[in-house]
């Protein structure tokens, strides 16, 4: 009977859309509190759902009583309950910052409950054709969602990633498109079994329709060649679309690949066809590179991060191509990691933005001295990206470099080295960047005013670990108030009106803040759940890899 | 991209043509364009459609290239759901079961894919209207340096290329 619990999950946000546009007629604000009232019960959903698959092991739904074959079905297993879980939290949690921060209007929540209700629907689904349904429910919602502040360099950047995203869309379908003509079947598993028995790895059709898949859905994660859509977007968005975004839109269609790579293709299409591999770890290797270098160039903090999605994206289409139990759990691990991890990046550089009217990181001068908690929990989160180690971006890196050199030992394919060497560098830049906001918010600007006393303080602290980085902020707390009592013009000013609470310094919505800083502890004590990981995800890999 | 739809596309009608055509798979250029004639209209849509998004400059033209190149995949469907003498997938309760039927599959997911093309269609014409009031036109290379001008987009062209990138797969 718990089966039931899929189709309300999806059914759940999609039916909640509607609601505010009607309610709208005659509530203003109708939207916040029917988007509220929908994502809480998707977090309870999908904790719900968390549960049985951890007792039950895996769980199928046929809709509307079809049987899977030839109906609908639809499925969660450990994968999508850990990408059902992160987009739960992040489309709750983003609500608290779009209810300051804005778009505002009733249309704009729907859209947001649209674009929740098709990433619920593309983590679920065990049908080829109804991961395109939802794929476009997700492409059509976030391109309204980028230009919902109404301007015309955000609808310009939207009509990019739309023409971009649909034709990636177009090539997914026309894809399946394929498999279907070699098959006869939609269905994941089936067409798993169907393959072998109607053609073979080597058949040109199934290998057609695997490269016109990866292409479609890497024109979506915005891999190297192809990202040119993914920065612009990121960067017009408003604040409060980009953290959703970011964290949930790109994951979703990575989860897709895995999904098709390894339940539909399966390993042993991966081992038998190494040109298509071959090809996605070049692709993945310029994308690290490529992503990270671009990264290290950008002054405006949001396309910096972008950018760094980009390399990111490229280490998950690795992992993939790899085709090995370790790179594939370091992926998954990283998927979900860099979701979080973004999330709390564009979040934090949109309490920033909201607060203090900064976006560029020359505007940050000792952004930590005003605003202590959020620098401190982005710096922490920036160390996470880094891969610096009590994080959960060291772990998703880690399982990927490891698993790359065991490839290349085991097979003596020499990509792996190339990949982990590729990884390597990466992260260098990635510290070279981030290093450069660190420094920012810690270290720049402290001859300007009076600060002697704790510009010692600090520089004692910035060797650290990323592990005390709240605590340092803490400390730059008591400092900083002395500061503004005698002069008040600090390199950072609050805009006018910024929230101001008694707790902390930071002139940024509290609500907003806490989350924020919860979503950066929470990516250092995931960081040390690794082995918990590494159970969670065990039953898949092995059914995978078996 | 083009290169790699075209070769499959090429790959999808021979693979056909033997698994349907049995004997008759040694097929010269003009038997191809005679007896395949679907998926050769399909795959030049197909180019024609992606082709236009690229290096036509005006957006709405772009958004009239997207929907070439989708209806290129609708016609893949249908061509490929065609039977010779089948019949509509409806059996009256009683008749006997015979006779050829037509798979309802693939028509379905025409129908929902037509669908989703419309909803991204009008999604595409109401940027486009937005960007024309904002901005006065739809060349983007006008529009590009009006942009530029306004400081929303870089100075330099980020490597890789705007519209250049998606070509180049």
């Amino acid at each position: 009977m718990s089966d039931v619990l899929l189709p309300v999950a999806i059914a759940v946000p999609l039916v909640a859309a509607t609601l505010p546009l009607a309610l709208g007629l005659k509530y203003e604000r109708a939207g916040w509190p029917v988007a509220a009232v929908a994502t809480t019960a998707l977090a309870g959903l999908a904790a719900a759902i968390g549960i049985e698959v951890a007792r039950g092991g895996a769980l199928s739904h046929a809709l509307g009583t079809y049987e899977p074959p030839i109906g609908i079905e639809l499925v969660a297993d450990e994968l999508s309950v850990a990408v059902l879980a992160l987009v739960a939290a992040v489309s709750l949690a983003t609500l608290a910052f779009a209810r300051v921060a804005g778009p505002r209007g009733n249309s704009f929540y729907s859209g947001y409950l649209l674009l929740v209700g098709g990433l619920t629907g593309l983590v679920l689904t065990g049908d080829l054709f109804n991961m395109f349904v939802f794929l476009e429910i997700v492409g059509i919602s976030t391109y309204a969602l980028i230009a919902a502040d109404r301007s015309g360099a955000s609808a310009y950047a939207s009509l990019k990633y739309l023409v971009v995203g649909t034709v990636g869309a177009s090539l997914y379908l026309l894809g399946v498109g394929y498999a279907f003509l070699a098959t006869g079947t939609l269905n994941m598993l089936d067409m798993q079994a169907q393959i072998v028995q109607q053609a073979s790895y080597a058949d040109p059709l199934i290998r057609a329709s695997y490269a016109l898949i990866v292409a479609g859905l890497g024109l979506k994660i915005a891999v190297f060649p192809i990202h040119a859509w993914q920065p612009d977007a990121y960067q017009r968005a408003p604040d409060a679309v980009t953290t959703v975004v970011a964290a949930l839109v790109s994951t979703a269609s990575a989860y897709a690949l895995i999904r098709v790579s390894y339940t539909v293709f399966t390993v042993d299409f991966l081992a038998a066809n190494d040109a298509i591999t071959t090809g996605m770890l070049i692709v993945a290797g310029a994308s690290i590179l490529a992503g990270s270098a671009l990264a290290a160039m950008q002054s405006d903090l949001k396309r910096m991060f972008a950018y760094s999605s980009v390399a990111q994206f490229g280490m998950i289409v690795a992992a993939i191509a790899l085709a090995n139990e370790t790179a594939l759990l370091g992926g998954i691990v990283h998927l979900v990691g860099h979701g979080l991890l973004k999330f709390g990046l564009f979040l934090g550089i949109g309490l920033l933005a909201l607060g203090y009217g900064a976006r560029k990181l020359d505007d940050l001068a000792s952004a930590a001295r005003s605003a202590p908690y959020t620098s401190g929990a982005v710096a922490l989160l920036g160390l996470g990206l880094v891969g610096i180690p009590p994080s959960i971006g060291f772990l998703g890196k880690w399982y990927i470099g490891v698993g790359a050199v065991e490839s290349s030992m085991a097979g003596g394919d020499p990509a792996g080295i190339g990949i982990a060497v590729v990884i390597f560098v990466s992260t260098l830049f990635t510290l070279s960047y981030v290093a450069r906001v660190i420094e920012r918010f810690y270290f720049a600007g402290v001859g300007l005013s009076d600060g002697h006393g704790d510009d010692h303080d600090e520089s004692g602290h910035g060797d650290g670990g990323g592990h005390d980085d709240a605590d340092r902020g803490v400390a730059a707390d008591g400092g900083r108030e002395s500061v503004t009592d005698d002069d008040g013009d600090g390199p950072l000013t609050p805009v006018e009106g910024a929230p101001r609470s008694r707790l902390v310094p930071d002139r940024v919505p509290p609500a907003s803040l806490a989350i924020l800083v919860l979503a950066a502890l929470t990516t250092v004590a995931l960081g040390f759940g690794g082995y918990a990981l590494f159970e969670w995800f065990d039953p898949y890999l092995t059914e995978v890899f078996a | 991209m083009t290169g790699v739809a075209l070769g499959a596309a090429a790959d999808a009608a021979s693979g056909f043509a033997a698994a349907l055509a049995s004997g008759t798979a040694t097929a010269s250029a003009l038997d191809v364009l005679t007896t395949r004639h679907a998926y050769v209209a399909f795959a030049l849509l197909l180019c024609i459609g992606l082709y236009m998004m690229i290096a036509n400059q005006n957006l709405v033209k772009k958004i009239i290239g997207l929907n070439l190149f989708q209806t290129a995949i609708f016609l893949l469907f249908i061509t490929s759901a065609y039977v010779e003498g089948g019949a509509i997938p409806i059996v009256p309760e009683g008749a006997a079961e015979t006779g050829t039927f037509v798979s309802p599959l693939p028509h379905v997911i025409v129908l929902t894919a037509i669908v989703v093309g419309v909803s991204l269609t009008a999604v595409g014409l109401a940027l486009c209207i937005r960007i024309y009031d904002e901005y006065g036109t739809l060349r983007t290379d006008v529009l590009r340096e009006l942009l530029r001008d306004e400081g929303s987009l870089p100075e330099r062209p980020a490597v890789g290329g705007a519209d250049g990138g998606e070509a180049d797969e």
